[in-house]
């Protein structure tokens, strides 16, 4: 892959939040990886391995407390307000609860077409044709235009969220686990949305998530967290037939498989013992307190990311 | 297996010629009912339905209509002294009666409610203002700036309100102007502390975060987003305040505070009547009925706005 593809690159991130008492709560710690133009990056992990936390700082939602992101070639980790008004039109997010990310007290017509409002796009009759296309485009009708979101049900709230997205022609979209809080058979709908939506428009995701049938539909790579540091990135395929960290391996053999007999017969990988606190990590690798392979090496020295075979890079000591 | 059905069912073997597609409707996705309503209309139809609140709104619109007309539906004046005809009961020419120094109640009753609710409807609105901009300041800016400020609004109610009055009275005076500026100085406080916590509770939610990656500015978030989705508690709250601050002119009026006679107010007229209350029981009776369905009228109306104007009370 040559430079010019990359969309977003992200180099050695780390957010801390201060806590009371002067302690420091390291959210993401230390994360490097970049997004190809068109591309799907999912990010998988468990609840509270700073997923969100990583998307925001993405955004420029946060500011980092180190590190670099790069967006089109350049750094935009130090922009000040004016600047990032600029950066807004070309990225946008997606939220994870259809319920409080919508502004109760505005129309769908005017949540969509606020974006286009702030960055002062088209004439005023033109903003609500674009409007009526929009809504057409997610799937809603144009009689939805000045109904209120809580008129609507989650499926719907969120295909206005995603219109908002779309709204002001972004290239990349952080989607923070936009199916989460949505029905099994919906999910399927938004993740069909999404998909055809990158098709149409060669957009590039960074798709948070932590359901990992899901994240293998629609992603080229993907990137598992453990801690607030990605622990594997490979190829959502390669992932997925070659785990080859061990916290992958078992969240793979926690994925529900429909076939009783299959799902009966499998060797299923349990991990012992509870996520440490990201405000106190003791020394090493964070997950050797949980790792069934843990030798001495690994409560010594943290280790990094590194290409083990082309594409595929995993975080473990273990691993040749 | 099919035979043993079609007998059961009575049917008969139809040839699958005459068998045919109706027609489907494939882009015929969903009919929409009802017509869509706007949050305020949708409100109002709502606060329509709620009987209390509509009789609430009935007496203060009569009330504040009679306090514009009802001073000139009598030929007496509210100042004038017809000494002959001193504490005279409710009649055909005095409908209210007359006071102790022989002037007309209903003259006086209606320039009082003029006061009283002048009185009621400007500090409310004015402890409003002061609230929503001091308590937002804090809330939204937050860091030092909201520990000073709300260190501030610690001390400030910490002080007894009639400490307040007494000293703000002795700077610049009594009457109806002080009395005004007595109630927006202290009234702000609650305001601005229930401002503060709506705001940090708001600030934090999805849909600012999805304005401010949008690329909205500070202005923006505060009077699209914040405010109007504040609005609810804030005008609930309002209504509250008229009726606390008419009843607080009541009480200032009561013991001397008040605005000077021969200008009256509702508790000023409750005050004169308690001091011949068992003489002449009328003088009193009267004012405390109308200080009191006032009262009444304005909590109805304010808990049925309340829940007028939550959405999630929608049917």
């Amino acid at each position: 892959m040559n430079n010019f593809e990359k969309l977003v690159e992200i180099n050695n991130i780390k957010k801390y939040f201060s806590m009371s008492r002067g302690r420091i709560l390291k959210a993401v710690d230390d994360v490097s990886f970049y997004i190809n133009k068109g591309e799907t990056l999912g990010l998988v992990g468990e609840s509270g391995c700073g997923k969100t936390t990583l998307g925001r700082v993405v955004n420029r939602i946060y500011q980092q407390t180190e590190g670099q992101v790069i967006f089109e070639g350049k750094d935009i980790s130090h922009y000040s307000k004016k600047d990032y008004k600029g950066i807004t039109r070309e990225m946008q997010m997606i939220f994870q609860d259809p319920y409080t990310s919508l502004d109760a007290r505005m129309t769908t017509g005017e949540i969509i077409a606020e974006g286009m409002v702030i960055h002062n796009l088209y004439k005023q009759k033109d903003r609500t044709n674009r409007v009526f296309e929009l809504l057409n485009l997610v799937g809603l009708n144009k009689e939805h235009i000045n109904r209120f979101p809580h008129e609507f049900s989650g499926g719907q709230r969120q295909r206005i969220g995603i219109a908002r997205a779309l709204a002001i022609e972004p290239k990349f979209i952080v989607c923070d686990e936009p199916i989460s809080a949505l029905d099994v058979s919906v999910q399927s709908q938004i993740v069909n949305l999404l998909m055809r939506l990158q098709r149409e428009f060669g957009l590039t995701y960074l798709f948070i998530a932590h359901d990992l049938s899901m994240v293998k539909h629609i992603s080229d790579r993907v990137a598992v967290m453990y801690l607030g540091s990605v622990v594997e990135l490979t190829e959502s395929n390669d992932l997925y037939k070659n785990p080859l960290h061990p916290y992958t391996q078992s969240l793979l053999s926690a994925i529900p498989i429909a076939d009783p007999i299959l799902s009966a017969n499998r060797q299923r990988m349990l991990l012992q013992g509870e996520v440490p606190s990201p405000i106190n990590t003791p020394p090493g690798c964070k997950f050797k307190n949980r790792c069934p392979h843990a030798s001495g090496d690994c409560s010594e020295e943290a280790p990094i990311l590194r290409e083990v075979s082309p594409g595929h890079f995993v975080a473990c000591h273990l691993v040749n | 297996m099919s035979d043993i059905m079609s007998d059961v069912l009575g049917l008969v073997d139809i040839p699958l010629e005459e068998f045919g597609v109706l027609g489907k409707d494939e882009y015929v996705s969903e009919v929409v009912n009802r017509p869509s309503v706007g949050y305020w209309k949708d409100a109002w139809r709502r606060l329509r339905k709620n009987k209390l609140a509509m009789i609430g709104l009935c007496i203060i619109i009569i009330y504040t209509i009679m306090a514009i007309i009802g001073p000139w539906m009598t030929s007496f004046s509210y100042r004038t002294n017809y000494l002959m005809e001193t504490n005279i009961r409710p009649n055909a020419q005095h409908w209210f009666g007359t006071d102790v120094l022989g002037r007309d109640l209903w003259a006086r009753v209606w320039v009082g409610a003029r006061i009283s609710l002048f009185i009621g409807l400007v500090a409310a609105l004015v402890q409003t203002f002061l609230g929503i901009l001091i308590g937002g300041v804090a809330g939204y800016f937050g860091g030092n700036l909201d520990l000073v400020i709300m260190r501030i609004v610690d001390i400030l109610s910490g002080i007894p309100f009639l400490i307040f009055v007494i000293l703000i009275m002795m700077v610049i005076g009594s009457g109806l102007f002080p009395i005004i500026i007595t109630f927006a100085i202290t009234g702000w406080l609650g305001m601005a502390r229930l401002v503060r916590g709506q705001v940090l509770q708001l600030k934090e939610q999805d849909f600012m975060t999805a304005a401010k990656a949008m690329g909205a500015s500070s202005s923006r978030l505060i009077l699209k987003h914040l405010i109007p989705n504040m609005s609810g508690v804030i005008i609930v709250t309002l209504t509250m305040r008229i009726p606390q601050a008419i009843f607080t002119e009541a009480f200032l009026s009561y013991i001397g505070l008040g605005v000077k006679p021969p200008m009256t107010s509702w508790g000023q007229l409750a005050n004169a009547g308690g001091q011949v209350m068992q003489v002449h029981p009328y003088q009193l009776l009267i004012p405390a009925f109308f200080i009191s369905t006032m009262m009444l009228a304005l909590q109805l109306f304010g808990d049925g706005l309340r829940d007028a104007l939550d959405p999630k009370l929608r049917k």
